[in-house]
């Protein structure tokens, strides 16, 4: 029968290898699920690998997908690291760009094109102030920090809505719950003229060399990361663990609430119910299969975001369901996270004795 | 009085889920393993009963149809974790995302579709009881077999020999083991008859509480019902009891809404998801409370001979 067996020394060339057979094994399961829908596999694979990337306006908008994921992903890799369960980023992502969207609406005609700074820190404030409810509340009570921010989610998303319905809800805007267009100054700057990419992609890759930086060159990165993987010497060093929850909370959520505020003061440009499209969510994904490294998060994230395009391609083209995307992501995270036991593991055929 | 008869019964109808769901967690996390794909094996389930139900007609094929998805997607999930080590709480979140999307896509044909009138159960004579029939008496039995699913629960865990070696494997598996115990196949067989519950919460769902299928329309129940394994502090009946009261508060929200109180509708749906966050931080708050029945080596992988 197969066995496992544990190896002296973690394989590295498994720990590249593993992310890759977990794409093909993705793949394969693609292949089967497009063939089980009577569709053409390799029309299907085509539309989710390869048309993404097929002309530089696709590459634009799959840069303007990249720009969120990343981001969140990137404050989340701090939490998983630090072993912090935050898996409310969508909550903190919908109250950033719910403080963001907020000051972008007291903008008029004659503001300045400042006005962009304040938004995008009220989007952070935002993000940092709602993961700050699940630290006190773990810090304070010691409630679980899953369950938690999880929760949250599902009351930012409410207030958004509360918001959209009522007070701030577009008098021209024939009864849709929406608020009113912002005006075009409270517009993150874009990258390059006649595309949608903003200068968000280079906030989200300095972003990523700064986390490789705190990470893996600094003390206080260190002392970050200890308490998760060995709480014991973390408190025998003297580090905080305290400090260590509460910093990657507020990493994490003001990251997310940055990428609300980007995300809604960019390509949105107003507020409406449909701000959250669940970039929290597979941010936690982004995360895992980027190996919560600042560089595997930026590659990661790429993928994904094909992963979006393509299921929004396999809507028109295939005339299948957008959620196809989910599908796949899921997939994607459950193969990496089995292939990754052979990186600890090696698999052995032994005869059964009995 | 009929109105709160009306709320009683409702109560009951909306705890039902949670504590189908809560129980079957409870189940896995007295093995050892915490499974927090719940919310998406409900939502695969959800479909799968929904789906059943309108291709057969029979609502009891759309529970089994639920039960097969739960117990499916558990026993996948349960391999990675207990056979490859995989990380719990990771593998766990990659089912409910994967459960969300995958429900999503299975049911894009079943958005318009309806359920005829649901048949109607009451139990005679007791349901022709003044306020207590209406309010207790006329449910689905399922309303009852969650109940009497608790009761039997309470007995096996303190009472059975079984038990004993399933709380043993969640308490210290490495003992277990020494004592000849195949600690990973009973770990399989409580994920697996947690996912099957959690399959039979989410096709009642669908089948029976809101007959018809919307994308994401388990809202958070999966959760709530993993946070009422702490909330019950690990017992079987305190679990019960919670899911009432959470059912008790999402039936408030329906009820207040009805009665036409002057809050907007967006703040009574938060209801549910802030009186969970509450009565975890208030349970939380003890950890003596919480050590007491908490299964010693929760979450904590176990690989025999290491």
């Amino acid at each position: 029968m197969l066995r496992l067996e544990q190896r002296p020394q973690p394989s590295r060339a498994w720990s590249v290898a593993s992310p890759l057979l977990a794409l093909l094994l993705t793949m394969v399961i693609g292949v089967i699920l497009f063939a089980a829908l009577g569709k053409d596999p390799v029309r299907g694979l085509q539309v989710f690998l390869w048309e993404p990337v097929s002309s530089p306006g696709r590459i634009g908008e799959l840069l303007v997908k990249v720009t969120p994921l990343l981001i969140i992903a990137l404050g989340l890799a701090v939490c998983f690291r630090s072993n912090v369960w935050n898996i409310g980023a969508e909550g903190q992502y919908v109250i950033g760009a719910l403080l963001a969207g907020g000051v972008a609406l007291l903008a008029a005609k004659d503001t300045t094109r400042w006005i962009v700074v304040p938004i995008v820190f009220a989007g952070i404030a935002g993000g940092m102030l709602w993961a700050g409810v699940t630290a006190f509340l773990r810090d304070r009570f010691n409630a679980n920090e899953i369950l938690v921010s999880l929760m949250l989610v599902y009351v930012a998303e409410q207030l958004l809505n509360y918001m959209v319905f009522g007070p701030w809800k577009d008098p021209q805007g024939y009864n849709f719950p929406q608020s009113k267009t912002f005006e075009a100054v409270t517009e993150i700057p874009r990258l390059m003229a006649g595309s949608r990419v903003s200068v968000g992609i280079v906030i989200a890759l300095v972003a990523a060399a700064a986390l490789w930086v705190f990470l893996f060159r600094t003390r206080a990165g260190f002392a970050q990361q200890v308490g998760g993987l060995a709480p014991n010497a973390a408190r025998y060093a003297g580090f905080s663990s305290r400090r260590a929850l509460w910093t990657a909370l507020l990493v994490s959520g003001g990251a997310a609430g940055l990428a609300g505020a980007l995300q809604v003061a960019g390509p949105i440009g107003q507020l409406t119910p449909y701000v959250p499209e669940g970039y929290g969510f597979a941010a936690i994904i982004v995360a895992f299969v980027g190996r919560l490294h600042p560089v595997g998060t930026v590659f990661s994230a790429l993928l994904m975001s094909m992963f979006y395009i393509g299921g929004e391609l396999a809507q028109s083209r295939l005339g299948l369901p957008k959620s196809l995307t989910g599908v796949f992501q899921g997939l994607l995270l459950f193969t990496l996270l089995a292939c990754d036991t052979l990186i600890a593991y090696r698999i052995r055929w032994t005869r059964t004795h009995s | 009085m009929d109105a709160y008869a009306f709320l009683i019964a409702a109560t009951l109808n909306a705890g039902t889920v949670l504590a189908l769901a809560a129980i079957g967690l409870l189940i896995n996390e007295k093995a050892g393993i915490v499974n927090l794909g719940a919310e998406g094996m409900m939502l695969c389930a959800a479909i799968a009963g929904f789906a059943a139900v309108v291709h057969t007609g029979n609502d009891w094929l759309g529970f089994a149809a639920g039960i097969a998805v739960g117990a499916g997607l558990a026993a996948i999930f349960g391999v990675l974790v207990i056979w490859l080590n995989t990380n719990q709480y990771a593998t766990g979140l990659a089912l409910s995302l994967f459960g969300a999307g995958f429900s999503a896509f299975a049911g894009i044909k079943y958005v318009q579709e309806k359920l005829p009138e649901r048949p109607h159960f009451e139990i005679p004579f007791l349901a022709d009881i003044p306020f207590f029939g209406p309010a207790l008496f006329k449910q689905h039995p399922m309303v009852y077999f969650a109940i009497a699913l608790v009761v039997a629960l309470v007995w096996f865990l303190d009472r059975s020999r079984s038990g004993l070696v399933m709380r043993s494997i969640g308490e210290s598996p490495s003992s277990a083991h020494a004592l000849g115990y195949p600690v990973r196949r009973i770990r399989l067989l409580a994920v697996v008859a947690g996912g099957a519950l959690c399959g039979l919460a989410g096709a009642y769902i669908s089948v029976i509480y809101t007959p018809l299928w919307v994308e994401g329309m388990v809202a958070g129940k999966g959760w709530i019902a993993l946070a009422l394994t702490t909330f019950g502090t690990w017992r079987p009946l305190r679990v019960l009891l919670g899911a009432y009261l959470f059912g008790g508060v999402t039936m408030l929200q329906f009820h207040l809404q009805g009665t036409g109180v002057d809050i907007p509708s967006q703040f009574l749906t938060m209801l549910p998801y802030i009186a969970t966050v509450v009565v975890l931080a208030l349970i939380s708050r003890n950890p003596a409370w919480i050590r007491v029945n908490m299964p010693a080596s929760l979450g904590k992988p176990f690989y025999p001979g290491s």
